[in-house]
């Protein structure tokens, strides 16, 4: 396999990395600025056999078109939002993800980001490092245990998330594309009675087109000034420019974010806000689950070239 | 004859004037008498003698009316002291707005046939969310991020640096004190994947989680340890320089105790030089002051004694401090006693 052009779309992680250029034939497309073009200016087209992208830089028709012996895209990341499937599936490109791996992990900071939130645990670290402990009253948090938790996409994530927050006895409901059979929890077909009805309403669903910016003004409002906002799903999410106005305006208590419209720009306002949390796009980031989603790629690719079956596949 | 008709003529209650309730005495106002607002804690059944508000110098305050006082309402910031007892041999009843118990003494409590109410298990929930907050904040690096965001660093450094974040999942946290607040950590951990173990004063028989009787040994088995334990003679700096040893350098620390159930200065000297992985803490040893080298570390997760302090939690024991008092005072069970002689 060590002849098998394989393209890694950025540098997502030095051991995925390293993996790759063990076992195939690694090409690095941030040493051609990241460009397609003018990584054509150097390299045959039809060298590269597989593509290994990330929720930065996926793989849409142009690269597509641009590698015609292209048989398997490997994604570094659950979401699909960056790859063009319906292309794929025209060119028979296999697809396949890191699903199940990174599931707890991201479950786990939005529950981390309910509690930075709710308890300021952030602002209160920051109160003390500058030294105001001794100076003013900061005010109460506001407790997590018992509060409602409405969840958008009640898939891996979404049921993991529902699980943990039940151990805080909270109530958990969901707006879901149909009504999961399996799921004890309240069911809501429209997204706007749901945040009506929480007091903390998460994004964990996939990026597709009828879910780009199912968190707007209306929801928002819906939620409320005693709302929070968690998204662990994809910036595109949330209407980011209604959400700033939200917050700034009081008509949103606060929000956990872990993805933004623009990454990495954040919007300036939110810097300042100490009922704001703010991650980097962080969700599967331990080193744990960044091995294990390494490994997933590395196997799937694998088996993929061993005419065996894909063990993550998507198509 | 006449002596009636003039009580009749009083505007106040028919049954107790207002001198005639049994007093209790505040010396400073516990947190959430000032956060509720002292209107919520009033009563028919008795009244508060507010120390602070008297321009006479506590001593002569204490022993003009030391015959009126039955109970002391407190919290950490006025302690109630033997000396205290001495002057007040009235008092049947000490009443503390807080979990801990620390800053009274029980024993002289005792000795002197005083009942003594705390908390309950008001702050359980609110404790334990404060503590599993801090755990995932320290393994998540959650607060660093936050900060990594704000000063502009993941547009200019790019991502933050992979390798300093760890899963919750199968982690080995060690609880160190399984009360109300340690039962309800051990609920949230097994929700996240966690392997609970602990350490306690006795076995608790009921339980599956394995038991460890030595804090040591405890932290020589654990990935984290979480300290939600009462501070006592035999728990002071019971985490010493041997226990951050058996933890190691991967392992982290959560402290929603007291400060001094810790040996600070050998924790900040352990976290300093890599010792240990990590620290998430509410609590120091002489709050507010904290060691000015916590501030330079991406590693640790700094509260000002918060974890119980949410509206929910000081409504709740507001009522009870109120029904505490009322209980004492109809002569019914106490509803949160630590000792009722």
């Amino acid at each position: 396999m060590k002849s098998i052009g394989v393209l890694m779309t950025c540098p997502m992680h030095k051991y995925l990395e390293q993996q790759l250029e063990t076992h195939f034939n690694l090409f690095k497309l941030w040493h051609c600025n990241s460009s397609i073009t003018e990584f054509l200016k150097t390299h045959q087209g039809n060298t590269i056999r597989a593509v290994v992208g990330d929720t930065n830089i996926g793989v849409d028709a142009e690269l597509i078109a641009s590698f015609p012996n292209l048989e398997i895209v490997a994604s570094y990341s659950v979401g699909l939002d960056k790859i063009d499937l319906r292309k794929c599936e025209e060119k028979g490109i296999r697809v396949a993800n890191t699903p199940d791996v990174l599931t707890d992990d991201v479950a786990d900071l939005a529950i981390g980001l309910i509690l930075g939130v709710l308890r300021r645990i952030c602002a209160s670290d920051v109160y003390v490092r500058i030294g105001k402990w001794k100076d003013a009253d900061f005010g109460l948090a506001t407790k997590f245990s018992g509060k409602s938790v409405g969840i958008v996409g009640l898939g891996r994530i979404g049921t993991a998330i529902a699980k943990r927050a039940e151990a805080f006895g909270c109530s958990i409901s969901y707006f879901s594309r149909s009504q999961k059979p399996f799921a004890n929890y309240k069911f809501y077909s429209n997204i706007i009675d749901l945040a009506t009805s929480c007091q903390i309403l998460i994004v964990a669903c996939a990026l597709t087109e009828e879910t780009r910016h199912i968190i707007d003004r209306e929801v928002i409002d819906a939620l409320g000034p005693k709302g929070i906002l968690i998204n662990i799903g994809r910036g595109a999410h949330v209407d980011e420019t209604e959400l700033v106005s939200a917050l700034l305006e009081g008509r949103l208590g606060g929000a956990g974010l872990d993805v933004y419209e623009n990454e990495p720009e954040v919007p300036e306002e939110l810097l300042g806000l100490g009922n704001v949390v703010l991650q980097p796009h962080v969700g599967s980031d331990t080193v744990e689950t960044s091995d294990a989603m390494a490994d997933l790629v590395i196997s799937n690719l694998k088996a993929h070239f061993s005419n065996k079956p894909l063990l993550t596949p998507v198509i | 004859m006449a002596d009636q008709e003039e009580e009749q003529d009083n505007t106040g209650d028919q049954n107790h004037k207002p001198q005639d309730l049994p007093q209790v005495l505040i010396l400073k106002p516990p947190p959430v008498l000032s956060v509720i607002g002292e209107e919520s804690f009033l009563s028919n059944k008795y009244q508060f003698l507010k120390a602070w508000e008297s321009p006479l110098p506590l001593h002569q305050f204490l022993t003009a009316h030391a015959g009126s006082i039955q109970a002391i309402l407190c919290s950490g910031a006025s302690p109630v002291t033997d000396d205290l007892l001495q002057l007040l041999p009235s008092v049947r009843l000490v009443v503390t707005a807080s979990a801990g118990t620390n800053h009274i003494d029980l024993e002289a409590c005792h000795r002197r046939g005083i009942s003594v109410t705390n908390a309950g298990n008001v702050f359980s929930d609110d404790g334990a969310d404060a503590a599993v907050g801090l755990l995932i904040d320290v393994l998540r690096k959650i607060t660093a991020s936050d900060r990594y965001v704000r000063q502009g660093l993941w547009v200019s450094e790019g991502d933050y640096p992979l390798g300093s974040k760890f899963q919750l999942r199968g982690k080995r946290v060690g609880i160190v004190g399984l009360g109300g607040i340690g039962l309800e950590i051990a609920k949230r951990l097994e929700a996240l994947g966690c392997n609970v173990l602990y350490t306690s004063r006795k076995k608790k028989t009921f339980l599956s989680y394995p038991f460890y009787s030595d804090v040591c040994q405890l932290a020589a088995h654990s990935d984290a340890l979480i300290i939600c334990c009462a501070l006592t003679d035999q728990t002071r700096h019971m985490i010493d320089k041997d226990v951050f040893s058996a933890l190691g350098k991967e392992g982290v620390i959560v402290n929603v105790g007291r400060g001094a159930i810790v040996d600070e200065k050998e924790m900040v000297r352990c976290l300093v030089h890599g010792e240990i992985a990590g620290a998430g803490l509410d609590v120091f040893e002489n709050e507010p002051d904290v060691p000015k080298e916590l501030f330079e570390l991406d590693n640790v997760v700094l509260s000002p004694h918060r974890a119980v302090f949410t509206p929910e939690s000081f409504m709740a024991l507001c009522e009870l401090v109120v029904g505490n008092l009322e209980a004492f005072f109809s002569n019914k069970p106490l509803l949160s006693p630590v000792m009722d002689v």
